[in-house]
């Protein structure tokens, strides 16, 4: 197991490098950042050469590359175009978004998965029909729809929410914004659930359990939902890093200041270290929530074991 | 720890509101209560927040709260007239004598003195301090010292043309002559600074400290600032309310929306998307007022299709193809004016605002356009393609308008084509590197409501903002001429002469003159919109 874990690890930085570096390569394509810095007028040449060196602009790509790398491991992960440390935008934009994708995961799992044991375990009755209509509406309709009709719904006509969260992002006031961002999930969820108890309820150890005469709740509880949970837990574990870095739309409907934030205006105002910083925060994010959910799967199945 | 400082927060802002309320109410006449707060739209400003350095309206907006310069434009008529300054002298229009009022603090108690102007005018002007907006400072004497435009070594820290004589005067020398430069000083840029933006300049920027009727009473970047009232301000122009919450909203959509809900008491952005409900969502509570900016297709002179003899009949042409009443009507419902000179309305007829100037070019003729077109050689390459950028304001949806209505004038649907670039910063590159290959989408928001600003900075050769490189002797002559000239009057009338040029030579096509547009909640009043489309906090009266 730990040696699993160290193996793990190290497989990271290649994908942690690699990652790094495409991402990096991708902003500076899109050109030279300092001249949307004056407004709809030309930098005067001296003040843009100045920028660019105060940003090393001025450097060869591999050399821009290197210098980033070595500073992000002293924990310097550069300065925004307006003066800002990188690292303070991360500690302002980031525990929103966690709060955002906790409210979203909380919902997933309470909400998807009791939905999927319950459709999974009435197959083909009404209860089922309607939830897997329900489930496909959400899939088919867009994110930004979704928000943007609960909002205009909830929080101007019947006023039961602010329609904009303020600026410190109180818990209370995402669950809208998290339940529209994890939509879509928790109908992926809701379905994967249904299918794997559908299948596994007519498994050999499942009937052996009801033979033995295990209360209903035990049977469904530990064993039938334990197993299927798997693709489930997969699913899920991967959502983490894709709701983290896909609140753009949710964020900016609901006017969060979190990471989709930051990610928006550092690609609109291409900087680099914005943008680079944030995605490696969400790559090492998905590295780690994947781990977990490699390690989750033997706690669910005996049978899985890691050397 | 992030719970802390929301409490602290919090905490601290109810107190400072219930402290204004207990005071205020009366005295104010209007029926307004002076300690109320409001909460206004923000965007988060694109550089430091440092006068020399802030040159988009979001920034503008915090710095016309907390400064106040030598000069300052009226908000309703855009008259520069003296804030700080007692008095500006001169007799040649080139050596310039500013005495400061006496009186003047900053909001941390420090005085106000010809020293707190002419250390900010130093720093902004340094080449080191990487200010935006140093070019402001290029009319001083020394600025070929402190910002060598080749980028190389600075040899001076400050500007030899700033001399302080005395605790509250101080001399300018510029390097030409500039008869308006006095009306210039009421850009932010020119506005005075404390010690303790230079002594502990890290701090001054998370809470910045100025001399204008408003305090920053805490600035979390990225998300909001609150400003309250300095019940200390000496000027006449105090706030009428007790404070203002600038928040920043990514998206001006959801803006609107919290004012919708009540959430929000002003949105100076109102969405395009918006602009056929506001008047059912707002009734009078939606203004749309001038706005010194204007819109125009500049051309790549560097191009030799467009700078040949006959080229100029072809961009009369174009011009007269481009039918604005409908396109400012449709698209823009009013919140723009089919132009029809060069500059802009806020200037007013004595500015040198000239209705009609442009004269018939600037109708839509589509069948004298036709004929310009072909007199002139026709279109370079049998087809133009309108280049701007794609991610912020609505110019696809305009630029698409104006080529589908240059194709049905000239009866030819592929005549003229929308060519986006996908960021501004790479828009602003291409132009940089003379790639244009055809007309481009060129704006101007004025810095100074002055008919100057307006041509200089875009038709001089080689001026900063020239980006068509577009040169012409006689307009620079005149140009010249009108700065020398040490009469306000005289000097509008030669600016008016050059603009004369620029018309005939269709220098660029003038499109629209754009509006600034902002709702607000029935809590407040008195809200309106000075000619940058700033709205005057200071006027605004909560109930």
């Amino acid at each position: 197991m730990g040696r699993y874990v160290i193996r793990r690890l190290l497989q990271m930085i290649p994908v942690f490098i690699g990652a790094t570096l495409l991402i990096f390569l991708m902003v500076n394509v899109m050109g030279d950042p300092v001249a949307g810095l004056c407004g709809d007028r030309e930098c005067d040449p001296a003040t843009a050469a100045q920028l660019r060196r105060e940003f090393g602009l001025d450097q060869p790509v591999w050399r821009q590359y290197l210098t980033y790398m070595g500073n992000v491991f002293t924990g310097d992960f550069g300065t925004a175009f307006n003066g800002q440390p990188v690292t303070e935008l991360m500690g302002t934009a980031f525990p929103v978004t966690v709060r955002l994708t906790v409210v979203a995961i909380v919902a997933e799992i309470v909400i998807g998965i009791t939905l999927g044991v319950i459709t999974g375990l009435r197959r083909g009755r009404p209860v089922d029909t309607a939830v897997l209509v329900l489930t496909l509406v959400v899939i088919s309709v867009p994110t930004f729809v979704t928000g943007l009709l609960l909002q205009l719904l909830l929080g101007v006509k019947w006023e039961w929410i602010r329609p904009s969260v303020s600026s410190y992002a109180p818990l209370d006031e995402l669950i809208v914004p998290g339940l529209v961002l994890a939509s879509v999930s928790l109908a992926y969820v809701t379905r994967l659930t249904r299918t794997s108890i559908a299948e596994n309820r007519r498994a050999d150890y499942v009937r052996t359990a009801i033979a033995k005469g295990l209360p209903r709740r035990r049977v469904v509880t530990r064993h039938l939902l334990r197993n299927s949970l798997i693709p489930v837990v997969t699913f899920i574990g991967t959502d983490v890093g894709a709701l983290m870095g896909g609140a753009i739309v949710t964020e900016r409907i609901f006017n969060i200041h979190g990471v989709g934030y930051q990610l928006y205006q550092g690609i609109l105002r291409q900087n680099t270290q914005t943008v680079v910083g944030f995605v490696t925060v969400l790559v090492l994010v998905f590295l780690v929530a994947n781990l977990l959910v490699d390690l989750l799967y033997a706690v669910l199945d005996p049978r899985i074991r890691y050397a | 720890m992030r719970g802390a400082t929301h409490a602290g927060w919090a905490a601290g802002a109810a107190a400072v509101v219930l402290a204004a309320t207990a005071c205020g109410g009366g005295g104010d006449g209007g029926g307004g209560d002076a300690g109320a707060v409001l909460s206004s739209s923000w965007g988060d400003p694109q550089n430091p927040l440092e006068p020399a350095n802030t040159n988009e309206v979001q920034g503008g907006k915090v710095l016309d709260m907390i400064f106040r310069g030598l000069k300052r434009y009226d908000p309703e008529t855009g008259e520069a007239k003296d804030m700080l300054a007692e008095k500006i002298e001169t007799s040649d229009s080139q050596n310039f004598t500013v005495t400061v009022k006496d009186g003047w603090t900053f909001s941390n108690g420090e005085k106000v003195t010809a020293r707190s102007f002419v250390d900010a005018w130093n720093y902004g002007a340094s080449l080191k301090n990487n200010q935006r907006n140093a070019y402001f400072f290029s009319y001083i004497d020394g600025y070929d010292k402190a910002h060598p435009e080749d980028g190389g070594k600075q040899s001076a820290d400050t500007l030899s043309g700033l001399k302080v004589t005395g605790p509250r005067t101080f001399t300018v020398k510029l390097n030409q002559k500039f008869s308006t430069f006095p009306d210039t000083l009421g850009y932010p840029a020119y506005a005075p600074l404390p010690r303790a933006f230079f002594d502990d300049h890290g701090n001054w920027l998370k809470k910045p400290v100025g001399n204008g009727p408003y305090r920053v009473d805490s600035y979390a970047r990225g998300s909001q600032m609150s400003l309250r009232k300095w019940e200390q301000y000496p000027g006449e122009d105090k706030a009428r309310n007790g404070g203002v919450d600038l928040k920043v909203y990514t998206d001006n959509n959801t803006a609107y929306t919290d004012l919708m809900a009540g959430n929000l008491d002003l949105v100076d952005d109102v969405p395009a998307a918006q602009l056929k409900n506001v008047k059912n969502d707002l009734g009078d509570r939606y203004i749309n007022t001038p706005a010194g900016i204007i819109q125009t297709l500049a051309f790549p002179y560097y191009d030799r299709n467009w700078n040949k003899s006959g080229s100029e009949k072809v961009r009369k042409g174009l011009s007269m193809a481009i039918d604005r009443e409908q396109i400012t009507e449709t698209i823009f419902h009013r919140t723009r004016t089919p132009a029809t000179d060069w500059t802009s309305p806020v200037l007013g007829e004595d500015g040198g605002f000239q209705d009609g100037l442009c004269g018939e070019a600037c109708e839509y003729k589509p069948d004298e356009a036709k004929k310009l077109i072909r007199d002139g050689g026709g279109l370079p390459g049998g087809q133009v393609k309108i280049t701007y950028n794609s991610d912020t304001g609505s110019h696809k949806q305009w630029v698409d308008a104006v080529c589908n209505s240059i194709n049905n004038a000239l009866g030819n649907d592929k005549a003229c084509v929308g060519n986006p670039v996908g960021t501004f910063a790479d828009f602003r590159n291409q132009i940089t590197d003379k790639k244009m290959s055809g007309p481009f989408r060129a704006g101007w928001q004025m810095d100074y409501p002055l008919i100057q600003n307006f041509l200089q900075p875009l038709y001089y050769t080689n001026a900063s903002s020239n980006d068509g490189k577009w040169s012409e002797k006689k307009f620079d002559d005149l140009i010249d001429k009108a700065n020398a000239e040490t009469d306000t009057g005289r000097a509008i009338k030669t600016f008016q002469q050059a603009e004369q040029v620029v018309r005939d030579n269709m220098a660029a096509i003038p499109l629209w003159y754009q509006n600034g547009s902002a709702g607000y909640s029935d809590r407040l009043s008195g809200v309106k919109l000075n000619p940058f489309s700033v709205p005057v906090y200071d006027e605004i009266k909560v109930s």
